[in-house]
């Protein structure tokens, strides 16, 4: 097979884009023009206090107490970790363990919403432009804001520039390259002047002088929208990329946006970059100026399973069943997806709810669900060589795999540089779970680590 | 319904709806025209021994899988290729019997032993054409002519004969356009070569029908074109350079690309993909190093035919081009090397 043509014209400019990657269907007409509409209040949310990466917030409230919408439910544990705002006025019912998406229990807050209750927002301190840095990533904290595409990385950890490095390029990503996923790009439609202010806070708190925001090339009415809207004063450079996934992975934007590579077990900082989820830079623009705190988040719901397909703002902590009764479903469900299909995972049961970090819920119906394929050997076609976007050797990880050589597949191959976009398990023809043998070779590759490490305690 | 137990599975969740078993039929599916040229060429000699070397592999493969305890692995198609491609590349008045015993040793030896799909380290019909020439040399160079005007009334005694007997062999025989010139200096035409009116081997007669087969799989990327194309213009480019030397002693390129072995190995054979290298690198030098061997093989070699021998040599050490051809990981600097 040709080689896929690997650059794109873009307002009038030729732009690269990273080597390898894969097309799969996009199925984002069904949802990419309806704009975003008000979900309703469940009568229950369930807010499990570790719905973000780090460590899980501590809850400040009792049970029985009553909370308004926006108030504070519990409090930040230390740096790596994000507080958890009340997404509805209501009273505290239960603090006890609720199920996650891991399939773990964690401790949480059942929160009962009070019906006819106003549902305005408390506000807080403002945190200004005028602020400091470190004034703009405690107020990022204070809102509790992590990635809104999915990873729920702490927004204010990831803004934080190390000591001794600097950063040059602040990257937007407004990519979406996870195939039914719309609700980045209805914020980018609606929800620009957020975007905006959003991004002189980022500015400020990295220090950065320039912005690109990076859209792939099906989004071409937000990039022209945003080009459109751009204030003379906001050094913002829209550029289009090629749709190809996983282009929204954070290290080949960068070398589609800059042409450099981040070293391996490096971070974009290492580039003088950072990136920054475009719907995460538009819910800074809109709390700091009030200091709020996170309560929803625009969400995709969406699959062949739904009956009213869109794009939702919805609070946080809303259970999946009450969104799917409200949405409508065909049939009997037979698959739920948190996140897109290619990176999300499945959910066991509707009584999950959802989190700070879901950005999508994918519904297939068990019409819609073909028979799990039967595994076959290796057959060494290449396919994942050639899918592979950080040109590692899938084939023979996953060889490695099987015959349990995990540290030969992290010293040899580059087994930890893998970010598990599942390119590779997508194209294999004999449907080998290779990503899911690399998480795990990952998992123990790092127990191995943290166990070799002596602990200073 | 709400109600129901959900399905839970790892991501991705979608996939690319290509499988191996789609990919080994589409194999096979190009395979059936150079097998119906075959016939048409040489008759129900041809007819016979594809249908026993196919059923032969095909057998084995079933009865090894049986006998280990394992569910039978037929289903992938796999070895109807195997058994295909093996009866393509013996004479076509080949005795049936040593053609099943062939199939036999092309799978139990050639892919079983190795762990059966995937496993494999030699192209295992090869090994079944290797093995028979090993032990049947007379037979294995005793080519009939093609398009002799009774092919399609009876067979030739030869393909009957008796296991372990000298089978007799029929008054009409030709050679093959390799060992006309290697041992008589006698060229063939291209235009004979390209449509396979000459002897030789079951399926290696006609080039146009071979490369249409790997076309269209190429165009389904089923195909790694890269390997064709090198051993092709490598056999070209090396036997054009002596020729240019010497235009006595050695025969013109176009007469090399079109005779023998090469578009049916260059297509079919080297392209087996787990004999051959993983990497855009690897399988250009494979390539390289396949279309060197034959060249030296027909020129400077005792047989007349070095195709088999090329693929297979490049096939043992594919692992190693495999090692020194790794693609830069993302974000490093150094080729990784793997010594």
């Amino acid at each position: 097979m040709l080689e896929e043509k690997s650059s794109i014209e873009v307002f009038g400019q030729v732009k690269n884009t990273f080597k390898h990657g894969i097309h799969p269907p996009e199925h984002k007409d069904e949802t990419n023009s309806l704009p975003i509409r008000q979900f309703s209040f469940a009568p229950v949310v369930t807010l499990p206090t570790a719905q973000h990466l780090g460590k899980p917030s501590k809850i400040i409230v009792r049970e029985g107490q009553e909370v308004l919408r926006g108030q504070l439910l519990a409090e930040a544990d230390g740096y790596m970790s994000v507080p958890l705002h009340a997404p509805v006025t209501g009273r505290v019912r239960k603090i006890a363990n609720v199920p996650t998406i891991s399939g773990k229990m964690v401790p949480g807050i059942y929160l009962e919403s009070l019906e006819g209750a106003g549902q305005e927002v408390i506000e807080g301190e403002e945190v200004s432009l005028e602020s400091s840095p470190e004034e703009i990533l405690s107020g990022i904290q204070h809102a509790g804001i992590v990635g809104l595409g999915g990873a729920a990385f702490p927004t204010h950890v990831k803004l934080k520039i190390p000591d001794g490095k600097h950063c040059d390029t602040l990257i937007l990503n407004g990519v979406e390259c996870e195939p039914f996923l719309t609700t980045d790009h209805r914020v980018m439609l609606e929800q620009s002047e957020d975007i905006f202010l959003g991004i002189r806070y980022v500015m400020k708190a990295t220090g950065a002088k320039n912005v690109i925001l990076g859209i792939e090339a099906n989004k071409r009415d937000a990039a022209d929208f945003l080009k459109s809207k751009v204030p003379v004063d906001l050094p913002l450079e829209v550029r289009l990329v090629p749709v190809k996934y996983p282009q929204g992975a954070e290290k080949m934007l960068i070398t589609s946006l800059l042409g450099v590579e981040v070293p391996s077990g490096g971070l974009p900082i290492d580039v003088n970059a950072v990136v920054i989820n475009i719907a995460t830079t538009a819910e800074i623009g809109r709390l700091l100026p009030h200091g709020r705190g996170i309560q929803e988040r625009v969400i995709t719901i969406t699959g062949p399973g739904v009956k009213q397909k869109g794009n939702y703002l919805i609070p946080i902590g809303t259970p999946l069943r009450y969104i799917l009764e409200e949405v409508g479903v065909e049939g009997t469900i037979r698959e739920v997806y948190m996140g897109g299909p290619m990176m999300g995972v499945a959910v066991s049961n509707l009584d999950i709810s959802v989190t700070k970090g879901t950005s999508g819920v994918v519904v297939f119906a068990e019409k819609n669900v073909t028979a799990t394929q039967p595994e076959y050997p290796c057959i060494r076609c290449a396919a994942c060589v050639d899918a592979c976007p950080l040109s590692l050797n899938p084939s023979k990880l996953g060889i490695l795999a099987k015959n349990e050589s995990y540290d030969l597949m992290a010293e040899e191959y580059n087994l930890m540089d893998c970010f598990e976009c599942g390119s590779c398990s997508y194209v294999c023809p004999s449907h080998i779970p290779l990503v899911q043998y690399f998480r795990v070779s990952k998992s123990i590759v790092r127990k191995r680590a943290a166990k070799k490490q002596p602990t200073h305690a | 319904m709400l109600n129901k137990t959900l399905h839970i599975s790892t991501s991705p969740h979608l996939t690319k709806g290509i499988t191996t078993v789609d990919i080994m039929k589409n194999v096979v599916y190009a395979l059936l025209p150079v097998a119906g040229y075959a016939v048409y060429a040489f008759g129900w000699d041809a007819l016979f021994l594809l249908a026993t070397t196919t059923l032969s592999a095909v057998i084995t493969e079933h009865y090894l899988c049986m006998w280990s305890g394992k569910p039978t692995t037929v289903g992938d198609w796999s070895a109807v290729i195997t058994g295909l491609l093996l009866g393509m590349t013996l004479p076509p008045a080949f005795p049936l019997w040593m053609a099943f015993l062939g199939g036999v040793i092309a799978i139990g030896l050639g892919k079983y032993v190795f762990g059966g799909l995937g496993n494999n380290s030699f192209n295992p019909a090869l090994v079944g054409r290797a093995v028979l020439q090993a032990a049947f040399p007379v037979a294995i160079t005793t080519w009939s002519a093609a398009f002799v005007s009774d092919r399609f009334f009876g067979v030739s005694s030869s393909l009957l004969a008796q296991p372990f007997m000298k089978p007799t062999y029929d008054a009409v025989s030709g050679a093959t356009p390799l060992s006309a010139f290697k041992f008589d200096g006698v060229l063939t035409g291209s235009y004979e070569l390209a449509f396979g009116m000459v002897g030789g081997s079951t399926g290696e007669t006609s080039a146009i029908v071979i490369l249409a087969g790997g076309l269209y799989l190429a165009s389904r990327n089923m195909l790694n074109w890269r390997i064709p194309v090198s051993i092709l213009s490598t056999v070209y480019l090396f036997s054009a350079i002596f020729h240019l030397i010497n235009p006595e002693t050695y025969p013109t390129a176009s007469f090399m690309m079109f005779s023998g072995g090469l578009m049916l190995g260059a297509v079919f054979m080297a392209t087996d993909m787990v004999a051959s290298p993983l990497t855009p690198t690897g399988v250009v030098i494979y390539g390289v190093l396949i279309g060197l061997l034959i060249v030296i093989i027909r020129i400077w070699g005792g047989l007349p035919e070095g195709v088999m021998y090329a693929i297979l040599l490049a096939n043992a050490v594919s692992p190693h081009i495999d090692k020194i051809t790794q693609n830069r990981v993302y974000g490093t600097t150094k080729q990784r090397q793997t010594a």
